[in-house]
């Protein structure tokens, strides 16, 4: 019925000066968007099946191929956009709950960009990178409240258990399932060599990854897919998922068409069965609750391994966290609305939870009123796209920030947001063989290494331009933050002043 | 005219500072310091200068002394009653200035010498140190028009707006002898209109001089005030006090360690240290990474019996050290110690984040 058509969003657009049917896209295309045909001696492209990904592009030798937006368009409504329409009419034909991936891309502000940053102009000098040291280590956990002394005096240095990094970023939780071994291995291998760590995410620890332990950081989700002890001790800390930010209220999901053979032994659950984790972890329906599974965790680590819980940031998020800060949490995550996803209902992707510099602020403000700052750590997430938004994120209060949508970009990914489909042509968020192959792990921690250093300078440079030559002082440090073009409120939230004043 | 730290009004200054030090506890005259701040009078404009003596009030030695300053008649009754209800006053009196043609606008000042109500302390099972931060704070936050700007015991603090030659004029210092002194001479950015954001600034006799502009004063503000502490001046030398007072007094740090708080040795030197060494010095800046000091400064930590000075670790800001017997000078710039002690023994310039530390001989 002529109801089912909805017309394609993309159009492949070839150059047929240029093409020279070489058939480069129709190989590389998991989509199947490219064939060649025979009747007409050309290639030809089914645009209904394109997603974007922009795979032929940029493989295409003789770049005869673009991707543009299709111009055909519904009669233009003010209110009714035509992604709106078009998901009426998917569901009218499906009765199913729409379906995304990666992060919220609505168009609501980001508060990142509406953040201005400070720098040394006279009354006291900006320090050079280049010809002064510049320090970016952090510890993240808890702070002693007390302090020791033995016998003669001197201080006792043990400190609780805690994670030192090189340069306050962190590769955000994606689990073997939604990504590709090659993926987990191009992390592992980058937090290692940079000095920081990578995230497990819910999907367990792949038997290949255990000698990255040192650099990873496991995750325990309410599915507590592939959790068991070795598990827990194999990494340096553990990470408990509330939630993300992608999908606050609900677990985690991974179609069973991403579930092969490995996949399922890691995770510890049939081939080819959906992995739906439950909304809740049934074993906390309080913050009572969160204590014990906290310290069943440390008790089964023998108190080594410092314990963060990831929670996505939502209205009330400055109390959740304060109750966290009290229930033995070392460190606390938060996941903004903006934070990615292998795969999420798009009504809750682009509807729930809050903005992370809202969330930051309001967090970091509550902690300190409460005199508990020093209890936990913070992380934050969802989604941090630059070195001027980790530099942002720190003065407003997070002790260190999480990324993924932006490493998977360093891997390759082009934000098609079609990740739950399976098919993705960067092998990055896909099991097939043939695809995950493309993703070649010794290029992918060279250019997630690469970001990261990028970033490090960038941020040193930043840092400099302030005055500060060590970044646990930039932690928190507001008045080198004023706002443009936020309201009172807003600014009152994020406890900066406006530009000018 | 806003007064300093209302509304996050922040003004940036720069500064000289000048000290002097006997170690055998000889007193030295108060015109002493005054000499040597006038040197540098170039390194001030004129909008704020101030004095810290120890050793000035043997008379009242356990006692606090607190010098006020009111803006209003009001102030002074609220403050009085406050100070009547938590203490036990020994002796109250304004303090004796001299008229000087360019200290305009004081203020009221007064001083009280004074020691807790044993029935207060009991009641807020705090001990009197504690209790009497706790006071000092309450008025400086809450009493509108009153301001606690000294409050050791057998120690005074003297400062106000104008060059600091004419402020230790005003307040008569070649009244006072003391064992220790140390100077201070503003250069601020914005015309301060009120006296109380003067140096020293001074928390129960640990009281800061400070040439500088520090990057890290938020993170340093957020850590104090989450540990109790209200910052109402938002200036540096306000926060650095505090942090002092509560590294040495709270947390009983030692003044070396205190020093490898706030001006930390870089990773690369603590990589490079004997391992006993290395854990401590990974353990202070871990533990209290938001109380190290980033940006330029130099200062001068004066506290009962003794005296530290201290510079950034990238040695931002100009310090020397000269020494003379049982004296020791520190200044911005040594022509303010050549003008005191012209042939001093020994002159030096201490390295970024090397504390130099003196100390009363026992006894004294």
């Amino acid at each position: 019925m002529p109801l089912n058509y909805i017309f394609p969003e993309f159009e492949v657009v070839r150059n047929a000066d240029q093409c020279v049917a070489c058939r480069a896209c129709e190989r590389q295309c998991a989509n199947e968007v490219h064939h060649y045909s025979e009747e007409y001696g050309r290639m030809i492209a089914d645009n209904s099946k394109c997603v974007d990904c922009q795979r032929c592009v940029t493989i295409c030798p003789t770049h005869a191929l673009k991707i543009v937006k299709s111009d055909n368009t519904f009669r233009e409504n003010g209110n009714w956009s035509a992604q709106t329409i078009k998901e009426i009419y998917r569901q009218a034909d499906s009765g199913g709950a729409l379906l995304s991936s990666m992060g919220n891309p609505q168009n609501y502000p980001v508060y990142w960009d509406k953040i201005l940053i400070n720098a040394s102009q006279v009354t006291n000098p900006s320090i050079d990178p280049l010809r002064e040291p510049m320090e970016t280590r952090v510890f993240l956990g808890k702070k002693p409240s007390t302090i020791t002394r033995d016998e003669n005096g001197e201080l006792v240095t043990k400190r609780p258990p805690r994670l030192e990094l090189s340069v306050p970023i962190m590769f955000s939780a994606m689990s073997y399932g939604s990504i590709s071994y090659n993926a987990h291995a191009s992390l592992a291998r980058a937090a290692k060599e940079l000095g920081i760590y990578y995230n497990t995410g819910e999907g367990g620890l792949h038997e290949d990854f255990y000698c990255y332990g040192p650099n990873t950081i496991v995750q325990v989700a309410s599915g507590r897919f592939g959790v068991h002890k070795d598990y827990l001790n194999a990494g340096a800390g553990i990470e408990i998922k509330i939630g993300q930010g992608a999908k606050p209220g609900i677990g985690g999901h991974l179609p069973g068409k991403k579930v092969n053979e490995d996949v399922s032994h890691t995770r510890m659950i049939p081939m080819g069965s959906d992995a739906i984790s439950p909304a809740p972890h049934h074993d906390i329906y309080s913050i009572e609750d969160l204590r014990q599974l906290i310290y069943s965790l440390k008790e089964a680590t023998a108190y080594q391994k410092p314990v963060i819980v990831k929670i996505a940031a939502v209205h009330n998020v400055a109390a959740i966290a304060s109750g966290i800060a009290r229930s033995g949490a070392d460190i606390i995550a938060i996941d903004g609305y903006r934070g990615g996803t292998g795969a999420a209902p798009t009504r809750i992707r682009d509807n729930v939870g809050i903005p992370i510099e809202l969330a930051l602020a309001a967090v970091d403000a509550r902690l300190r009123e409460e005199g508990i700052r020093n209890e936990v750590s913070i992380v934050v997430g969802g989604s941090i796209r630059s070195s001027a938004d980790v530099v942002k994120a720190i003065a407003l209060g997070a002790d260190a920030c999480y990324i993924a949508s932006s490493a998977l970009m360093a891997l390759g990914c082009h934000l098609c947001r079609s990740c739950q489909e399976g098919k993705c042509n960067w092998g990055i968020a896909t099991q097939r063989p043939d695809l995950v192959k493309r993703l070649n792990p010794n290029v992918g921690s060279k250019r997630l290494v690469n970001l990261i250093t990028a970033w490090r300078h960038e941020i040193m440079e930043m840092m400099g331009g302030m005055g500060i030559n060590s970044i646990e002082v930039l932690k928190g440090n507001r008045m080198m933050l004023r706002g443009i073009g936020l309201n009172e409120k807003e600014l009152e939230i994020l406890g900066i002043k406006h530009a000018g004043e | 005219m806003r007064r300093e730290g209302e509304n996050g009004y922040r003004i940036p200054a720069g500064c000289a500072i000048s000290g002097i030090f006997d170690r055998t506890g000889e007193k030295i005259n108060g015109w002493e310091i005054v000499k040597s701040i006038a040197v540098m009078h170039d390194r001030s404009n004129g909008l704020g200068g101030g004095f810290a003596g120890y050793g000035i009030y043997p008379q009242y030695k356990d006692y606090y002394a607190f010098h006020i300053f009111y803006d209003s008649l009001d102030a002074k009754h609220e403050c009085e009653m406050f100070l009547e209800r938590h203490f036990d006053i020994a002796d109250l009196s304004k303090i004796p200035v001299r008229k000087n043609k360019n200290i305009t606008d004081e203020p009221m000042i007064w001083r009280y010498f004074v020691i807790p109500l044993q029935s207060k302390l009991v009641e807020s099972q705090l001990e009197e140190e504690n209790f009497t931060r706790r006071c000092v704070l309450h008025i400086n936050d809450k009493i509108k028009g009153a301001n606690v700007f000294s409050s050791g015991k057998n120690m005074g603090c003297f400062k106000a707006i104008g060059f600091p030659e004419d402020v230790g004029d005003f307040f008569r210092l070649e009244e006072y002898e003391g064992y220790c002194w140390t100077a201070h001479g503003r250069y601020p950015t914005n015309t301060p209109g009120w006296w109380g954001g003067a140096h020293p600034f001074d928390i129960l006799g640990m009281s800061v001089v400070h040439n500088g502009e520090i990057s890290s004063y938020d993170a340093n503000r957020n850590y104090m005030e989450s540990a109790g502490y209200k910052c109402t001046l938002l200036t540096d030398t306000e926060v650095i006090a505090y942090m002092f007072d509560y590294l040495i007094r709270q947390k009983q740090l030692t003044l070396q360690e205190a020093a490898n708080v706030v001006a930390a040795p870089f990773w690369q030197t603590i990589a490079a240290m004997p391992e006993k060494e290395r854990e401590k010095n990974i353990y202070l800046r871990d533990v209290f990474s938001s109380l190290l000091i980033t940006g330029p400064f130099s200062i001068l930590l004066g506290y009962e019996g003794g005296l530290m000075a201290l510079n950034d670790r990238l040695k931002l800001r100009s310090l020397v050290v000269g020494e003379k017997g049982n004296r020791t000078y520190i200044a911005s710039e040594e022509c303010a110690i050549r003008a005191i002690c012209p042939d001093v023994d020994k002159i030096w310039a201490p390295k970024g984040g090397q504390p130099v530390i003196l100390s009363l001989d026992q006894q004294a």
